[in-house]
């Protein structure tokens, strides 16, 4: 009797010792749901949501203080995968969906203010003061930051057009027919 | 010698015969070629040309973009009238940077210089190849010189020379080692040195017995050792993967490169140009086509690279009720958007098509999982599966069943009693892979310079604020004598609390600042604000 009592504690104070130290050693930094969350986001921290970046949004979804259909580069898909991954209800998009965008400098125009290249948040945006800027297009993310800053609204926004690198072949058509 | 089989194929009607009566014809000079400078897989290549500029034959008029690339040529002697946007020969039916020439006639050549590849660093040969645009021209224009150098830890045991030409209607391979054996053997001859590979093996499937004689008859010839071996006929043997098992009983892994496993397999048109690069100086700048199908005259034909398919077609006559042509084979092509768009490297075969020949496939109907899709799969995929998740959209799914090694031969499709274009849901399923993968990069990349960004203002916040700290705390100093000598062996303390009032005082500055700025934007000023941002 006494040493299955002393057997049984022995075992819970070596199990409990290793769960302690694992729950140190192994100790998860930070919140691997917004991590999760974000790697979602299309990281063009455009702020359309509401939040200022893709990660305060994650945080805030991941908190559950915001809905997940707030994200309009994101699409319908990235609703679609946050519900996935959530478990919540896919809702409509709460924006208009928008094709992928590149801004572009009417380099005639631009004066050098410098104020769009404070304003881009991926560093997307090579210029000096006094100098012409301009936009490298494998950088931009689209997130149309920098037209409002401009103060000679030499910025504009293209739709990214198919090209042969981007075509994707298309899902396979099921014609329909009337049998009868 | 012992031959081994790869599992799965097909077997269609061949269709070879019309093609094959006539030998390779010259096609006249177009009046206008459209090349295009992308014309093999990886960089686009950059143009050398502007309108206006006369070349000559021969002359380079794209440059290969890093390692992967090849260099386009012009086919012959011109004036460049643009170089601009044009229609592709790709199934999107978009546009691609391209080269017009208006051809002068003269058919005038730039300089040709033999080289003694013998006498060469293979590096330079591989570079003169790679200059001379030498591609694989079996239909994947994968530049060849990349595929020259062997894996430092596995010596090359055999060379394949792909002549097996599965496909059914296409014989410009067949044609080509009938009539140019000697250059091709040659050419596999650079290869073999190139590679210092053991064993040299011509596999041509049986169905062409006078190719298999004419290259064995060139091998004896030139007094190699090649062998020159007659495959059983079964679609797709000419795939580099199943010619390579049936050859050599090597099986090379999904996730290895034939090299790894001490092989490498050209296509016999390959090594036809590689040595009339090395040997007469000449880049590649046609290559034989098949025209065959709904055509009155078909056969095959010498082709300017960039000869608009209108010009080209016609040589064939083809039929009233032609609905639409074909590039490749009818097991692995595609149907071209338009007449307008240029025969390119990878053109080895064009079909004029017909209702009477192709008829419109009948309406797709379930899966009955079956099975028989599985059984002829050339590369032992489950297609009945990936089919499943490709048609769900569930990407993940297909990658796990191996959807990436899947060659899109066309058994599957070919057999499956549903009419399922099984083949058209894989590439569907590839290209959306893809596509996510290049946008995943994008959002990590643009992730990481945003998060580099925000440390780069934190730290330019703090060196500033350090700054103004320094400088008005030295500002401080200079006034602190007037008050007494006391001040000298003066607590540290005493300066700690007069720069702790400098900071705040700075603060307050740039408070009050900011708001006169914001007032200042909300007064409409947005060139005042410019102007004070100049300032700070």
């Amino acid at each position: 009797m006494f040493s299955a009592i002393l057997i049984m504690a022995l075992g819970a104070v070596v199990l409990g010792a290793a769960l302690g130290y694992a729950s140190i050693k192994f100790k998860v930094e930070g919140n691997p749901l917004v991590e999760k969350i974000e790697a979602i986001l299309p990281q063009t921290q455009c702020g359309q949501c509401g939040y200022p970046g893709c990660k305060p949004y994650a945080e805030a979804i991941a908190a559950g203080d915001a809905e997940i259909n707030l994200c309009p580069p994101g699409g319908m898909e990235g609703v679609r995968k946050l519900a996935d991954l959530l478990g919540r209800e896919v809702k409509p998009l709460d924006a208009e969906e928008k094709p992928k965008q590149l801004a572009i400098i009417d380099e005639a125009t631009c004066i050098g203010c410098t104020l769009c290249i404070q304003a881009c948040p991926v560093d997307a945006i090579i210029g000096a003061a006094k100098q012409m800027h301009t936009i490298v297009a494998a950088l931009c993310t689209g997130c149309e930051l920098c037209v409002k800053p401009c103060p000679v609204e030499c910025i504009r926004m293209e739709v990214i057009r198919e090209n042969i690198d981007n075509w994707k072949w298309k899902y396979p058509v099921v014609e329909l027919k009337r049998v009868a | 010698m012992q031959l081994f089989k790869f599992k799965g194929g097909v077997k269609p009607d061949s269709n070879k015969t019309p093609s094959l009566q006539t030998p390779i014809g010259m096609a006249p000079l177009p009046a206008l070629l459209v090349v295009p400078l992308h014309q093999s897989i990886g960089g686009m290549p950059n143009p050398l040309v502007k309108a206006g500029d006369r070349v000559f034959k021969g002359q380079r008029i794209g440059n290969a973009d890093k390692w992967i690339s090849a260099a386009v040529h012009a086919p012959t002697s011109g004036t460049v009238l643009a170089v601009e946007e044009r229609l592709a020969a790709h199934p999107s039916g978009l546009t691609t940077l391209s080269v017009l020439i208006a051809v002068d006639g003269d058919d005038e050549w730039i300089e040709r210089t033999a080289v003694d590849y013998q006498a060469l660093a293979p590096e330079a040969v591989r570079e003169i190849l790679r200059d001379a645009g030498v591609v694989g021209l079996g239909g994947a224009v994968f530049p060849s010189h990349a595929k020259l150098t062997a894996a430092q830890s596995v010596p090359i045991e055999d060379l394949v020379i792909n002549g097996a030409e599965c496909e059914p209607f296409m014989t410009c391979d067949d044609l080509l080692m009938r009539e140019r054996a000697e250059d091709i053997v040659r050419g596999a001859g650079i290869f073999r040195d190139l590679l210092a590979a053991k064993r040299v093996l011509i596999g041509i499937e049986d169905n062409k017995p006078q190719a298999v004689a004419a290259m064995q008859e060139a091998v004896e010839a030139c007094g190699e050792n090649f062998s020159v071996v007659a495959v059983p006929t079964r679609y797709p043997a000419g795939g580099a993967k199943q010619l390579i098992r049936v050859l050599t009983g090597k099986e090379v892994p999904a996730s290895k490169r034939s090299p790894e496993m001490g092989v490498q397999c050209f296509n016999v048109a390959t090594a036809y140009t590689a040595w009339r690069t090395i040997a007469h100086g000449e880049p590649v700048l046609s290559r034989i086509v098949t025209l065959t199908g709904n055509v009155a005259e078909p056969g095959n034909w010498e082709v300017l690279l960039g000869t608009p398919l209108k010009d080209f077609v016609a040589l064939g006559k083809p039929g009233a009720d032609t609905s639409g042509y074909l590039m490749g084979g009818p097991m692995m092509g595609f149907e071209l958007p338009s007449l307008d768009v240029p025969v390119v490297k990878a053109s080895n075969c064009i079909i004029a098509g017909s209702l009477a020949l192709f008829p419109p496939l009948p309406p797709e109907m379930p899966c009955i999982r079956c099975g028989a899709c599985a059984e002829v799969c050339p590369h032992e995929l489950q297609p009945f599966e990936m089919y499943w998740f490709a048609r769900a959209r569930n990407f993940g799914k297909t990658q796990e069943y191996k959807i990436f090694d899947c060659i899109e031969c066309g058994c599957c499709s070919y057999v499956c009693p549903s009419r399922i274009p099984l083949v058209q849901y894989f590439r569907f399923a590839k290209s959306e892979i893809w596509s996510r993968e290049r946008e995943k990069n994008i959002s990590e990349a643009a992730k990481a310079r945003y998060e580099l960004r925000n440390e780069r203002d934190a730290r330019e916040q703090a060196e500033k604020a350090e700054r103004v700290a320094r400088a008005a705390a030295a500002k401080a100093a200079e006034k602190k004598p007037l008050p007494g000598a006391a001040a000298a062996d003066a607590p540290a303390a005493d300066a700690e609390a007069a720069k702790k009032a400098l900071i705040a005082a700075a603060i307050e500055r740039a408070r009050v600042q900011r708001e006169q700025s914001e007032t200042a934007l909300d007064a409409g000023g947005a060139e005042t604000q410019r102007t004070q941002r100049d300032e700070t």
